[in-house]
């Protein structure tokens, strides 16, 4: 993407103030999207961006200085006033040797999004809306989105590493609103993988639209959610959310060095039910998820953080890595070449136990059944989490009966890793976007089937 | 600014016979200071730009955008937009804003502060560090602080199309905010305070700290309450919140798609009696205000209910021709999409009581100092709200134990039609609406208690 010795005169200039470490990171982004909307294709959007940041470290502070312009001038500017936010006194230049690393991929894409014809992506979404409205007349709107990107990426870095990746995602969304006395209900469902367009020979558009219809319409017939604690269990898939949001952000090791996550001091301890297990991979092959290296250059890598409950690691960027006198993780992560990295999940992913999961409902006298969460959100410093859940139905004398709605969970880590009292062995994933201090990045989350003996749940009922 | 004018009015007029062009232009220059342990965690002086094309064809729409103003690949752009156009459906309702359209008295609005982009970025450091330290030191029971930030931003954004309509907006916002943690032997507490403006001296930083310690502080001992129905008080924080999720069903498009619980409810009684609610991107008091909207149409107050009838929704140029009463300059977009529509100023008419005494009023309720999971505890279409929340009781409208791991829940609808009461202290805040201290008569608070199933209603 640009040439070795343009790279390294770029780290000189930055390191010209005196900095302990520089890093340009060049990125090409490109993107399109298709949408379908009351059966109608609404518009085809394509979009490229293209730009490199260089990153000045000098004792704890970082500047930070991005640019669209890629020419040798347009990178030793950005250089330049990276150096200057992170300044101190003029320092000897160190001579950078630039070494490439050679990074395996997890999996090869085959069908790269740029050389499949447009009227392809338009068809999915046509195919989509019609088994949507095939679920019946109360299905009132059908919104079907194709989306793919690829994103190549380059690291380039004082301590002489050469990487670059290439990274490509397809995303498949349907969403549709059902109609009915109760009035308008949703259903949604967007699996997404690092694939190209192969995607559609994984998941069929017609099936992903039957999700979706089935899910709206199961809403229309759900009376409001109890309230109050009580057991929850969570389908295969659908509750990783709960372990990203109630447990991954507080493992991740800037939280932790600022003192705003309820994990610090706690590296082995039993922080969890002995039942969990919790990885994070980036290296899990063709996942939301994955990449080779992450956006500082380090291979992404399977991490276990709980181990049969005891709390065994933290994720890690370069920065708190180098701090600690450790190697990164591989969770080094930035939405764009404007933003800068820090620590985020991957794939995150709460390992299969033994019980049948079956026997897990049937083993609940009462309780709520989470088929599909919506999103959440965690406090990392109190623990306090709390997410939406789209699907759910009651449990009654041990088996799943009406469906229920506008259920919110709210918990605290913690307490809910120690509550976890059933894993099942079966297993799924589910592709999302995580946010964090402004920045979202693709990520999954998965898990088997398991049960949380007691959980709060937000509802409106019982009064 | 001239320079963004001019490159979108050369793109528009590309057209070719046949052919509508719209371009967008913005550009942010924005600083961006985060501050830890005393120290410069991170800075950064960015500049960020790109374009986004529009053509539409026999109806059809396609667009393009770039994250670049490099005349080549802004020409790539159109060039690409042209192809997408090909494969949308045609749609009459399509298209461009007409001069007509846009026509209208734009407002004067002076929303840009020169002096932002003068003050040496060392004064912005400084202004981050002084955060910490007002808010390290305005309370013992601080342990620490998780973040202190400074951030400024310049954005300035043109647009024109080849039926001769052009607008360029310029704005400054600058702001800074601090995170405080509570409590040393017992659970953290965290609370958030801000201060925010258009000027470098309109921001204070000790009103920062003494927010973010006093709403931390507060919370200290908070405990799991037990379940049950009571009225609750917003925090015009909170009310901000909730307003925005409003804006997202009064949206034409929401409207349109039939995905707003407020379909069909036009001329309802949707509020209770005296609940006026407008956007109003004309006061330049509003951190959203702007002359233009993101079309080029010349904004406007939008009465969206009036004594709790619902008189209207936002409209962009295309969902006001699709239903008919034409766009009311509610256009939002950035670069890198079409053209959406949405609020970006919107408030709450006040009422006569001030916070205090809107509490007093309250009695028993819950005070909600704060909310999580909006994002997907809140549902525009079937009208679902239900979210996580902390803050405090009242006790004969005083503040009694703090609460923690909470959820309150209700109906969009139902929330509307039971405000009693709306505080006098309407601030604007950035976000796209105003806070206030908002009293809503009964919600459902899920804690501690055993749960309670409803019994099934077989109508």
């Amino acid at each position: 993407m640009l040439a070795t010795d343009v790279l390294q005169r770029t780290l000189h200039a930055a390191l010209r103030h005196g900095g302990d470490f520089a890093e340009v990171f060049v990125e090409h982004r490109s993107s399109s999207n298709a949408r379908l909307d009351d059966g109608r294709i609404e518009e085809l959007v394509s979009g490229h961006a293209r730009g490199a940041g260089v990153r000045v470290v000098r004792d704890d502070t970082t500047g930070y200085a991005h640019t669209a312009d890629l020419s040798e001038s347009g990178l030793l500017a950005a250089a330049e006033a990276a150096a200057a936010a992170a300044h101190g006194a003029d320092g000897e230049v160190r001579v950078i040797d630039l070494e490439r690393q050679h990074t395996a991929r997890p999996h090869e894409v085959r069908d790269a999004p740029e050389s499949i014809e447009k009227s392809r992506k338009v068809d999915v979404l046509r195919r989509a809306d019609d088994a949507a409205r095939a679920r019946g007349a109360a299905i009132s709107q059908v919104n079907a989105a194709y989306a793919d990107g690829r994103r190549r990426i380059l690291l380039a870095n004082s301590d002489g590493l050469l990487a670059e990746d290439d990274q490509v995602r397809t995303r498949f969304l349907v969403q549709c609103v059902a109609v009915g006395d109760t009035g308008m209900q949703t259903g949604m469902e967007a699996p997404g993988r690092s694939v190209g367009f192969e995607l559609f020979e994984e998941i069929e558009p017609e099936e992903v639209a039957r999700i979706a219809a089935d899910r709206a319409l199961a809403m229309l017939s759900a009376r409001p959610a109890p309230s109050g604690k009580l057991p929850v269990v969570l389908r295969r898939g659908a509750g990783g959310v709960l372990f990203h949001e109630a447990c991954g952000h507080g493992l991740e090791a800037d939280l932790v060095g600022r003192d705003a996550s309820v994990f610090k001091g706690q590296i082995g301890e039993q922080v969890a039910s002995p039942l969990i297990t919790l990885v994070d991979d980036g290296s899990y092959a063709r996942e939301w998820g994955t990449y080779a290296i992450d956006d500082e250059g380090a291979p992404a890598q399977r991490n276990v953080l709980i181990e049969d409950g005891v709390l065994t690691d933290f994720m890690w960027d370069h920065l708190r890595a180098r701090k600690e006198g450790r190697a990164s993780s591989g969770n080094g992560r930035r939405e764009t070449y404007q933003h800068l990295p820090m620590v985020r999940m991957t794939n995150t992913l709460l390992l299969p136990g033994d019980e049948d999961p079956d026997r897990i409902i049937s083993g609940t006298p009462h309780g709520l059944y989470c088929a599909a969460l919506g999103g959440g959100q965690v406090n990392t410093a109190t623990g306090d989490f709390v997410f939406g859940v789209t699907e759910a139905y009651l449990i009654e004398d041990g088996e799943i009966t009406e469906p229920v709605r506008a259920a919110q969970l709210i918990g605290n880590g913690l307490e809910t890793l120690r509550l976890v009292d059933a894993v099942g062995n079966d297993f799924d994933t589910w592709a999302g976007t995580c946010g964090k201090d402004g920045q979202g990045v693709p990520v999954s989350s998965g898990q088997p089937t398991l049960r949380v003996a007691e959980l709060t749940v937000g509802g409106t009922a019982g009064s | 600014m001239a320079d963004l004018l001019g490159l979108a009015l050369d793109l528009a007029e590309r057209a070719q016979p046949g052919e509508e062009v719209e371009a967008y232009v913005s550009r942010v220059r924005e600083t961006d200071v985060k501050v830890f342990d005393r120290k410069v965690e991170s800075l950064m002086v960015a500049e960020r730009s790109g374009v986004g094309v529009r053509v539409i064809i026999e109806g059809r729409q396609g667009f393009a955008w770039a994250g670049s103003l490099d005349l080549d690949v802004v020409e790539t752009a159109l060039a690409d937009a042209r192809d997408n156009a090909e494969f949308a459906t045609p749609d009459d309702c399509q298209g461009v804003v007409t001069p007509e359209e846009a026509r209208g008295d734009a407002p004067a609005l002076d929303l840009w502060s020169e002096d932002l982009g003068q003050v040496a970025t060392e004064a912005k450091v400084a202004l981050a560090l002084e955060v910490e330290a007002a808010t390290l030191a305005a309370d013992p029971r601080l342990r620490g602080v998780e973040q202190a930030i400074y951030g400024d931003a310049l954005a300035e954004s043109a647009v024109a199309n080849s039926r001769g309509v052009s607008a360029a907006v310029q704005r400054t916002t600058c702001s800074c905010a601090v995170i405080a943690l509570a409590g040393v032997n017992e659970a953290t507490q965290t609370g958030y305070g801000f201060s925010a403006g258009r000027s470098f001296t309109d921001l204070d930083p000790e009103v920062a700290a003494r927010d973010a310690a006093l709403r931390s502080t507060r919370l200290l001992g908070a405990t799991q309450p037990a379940s049950r129905r009571l009225p609750v008080v917003l925090d015009p924080l909170v009310t901000r919140s909730v307003l925005a999720v409003l804006g997202g069903a009064l949206s034409g498009e929401a409207i349109l798609k039939g995905r707003s619980v407020l379909v069909g409810r036009e001329g309802e009684q949707v509020g209770a009696a005296g609940l006026t609610l407008c956007d109003d991107p004309t006061d330049a008091e509003a951190f959203g205000a702007s002359a233009h909207d993101a079309e080029g149409v010349a904004s406007r107050r939008n009465e969206l209910i009036v004594d709790g009838v619902l008189r209207g929704f936002l409209h962009n140029a295309y969902t006001g021709r699709r239903s008919g009463t034409g766009t009311n300059g509610a256009a939002i977009r950035g670069f890198a999409s079409t053209p959406g529509c949405g609020a970006r100023a919107l408030a709450l008419t006040p009422g006569t009581r001030s916070a205090e005494q809107v509490m007093a009023a309250a009695g028993d309720a819950l005070y909600v100092q704060s909310v999580s999971g909006l994002h997907s505890g809140t549902n525009p279409v079937s009208g679902d709200f239900s979210v996580g929340a902390e803050g405090l009781m009242l006790r004969g409208g005083a503040f009694a134990e703090p609460v923690r791991e909470v959820t309150i829940a209700s109906t969009l609808p139902r929330i509307l039609l039971d405000v009693v009461e709306i505080g006098s202290d309407v601030t604007w805040l950035p976000g796209g609406a105003a806070g206030v201290t908002l009293l809503i008569g009964e919600m459902s608070m899920s804690g501690a208690s055993p749960p309670v199933l409803a019994s099934h209603n077989p109508e």
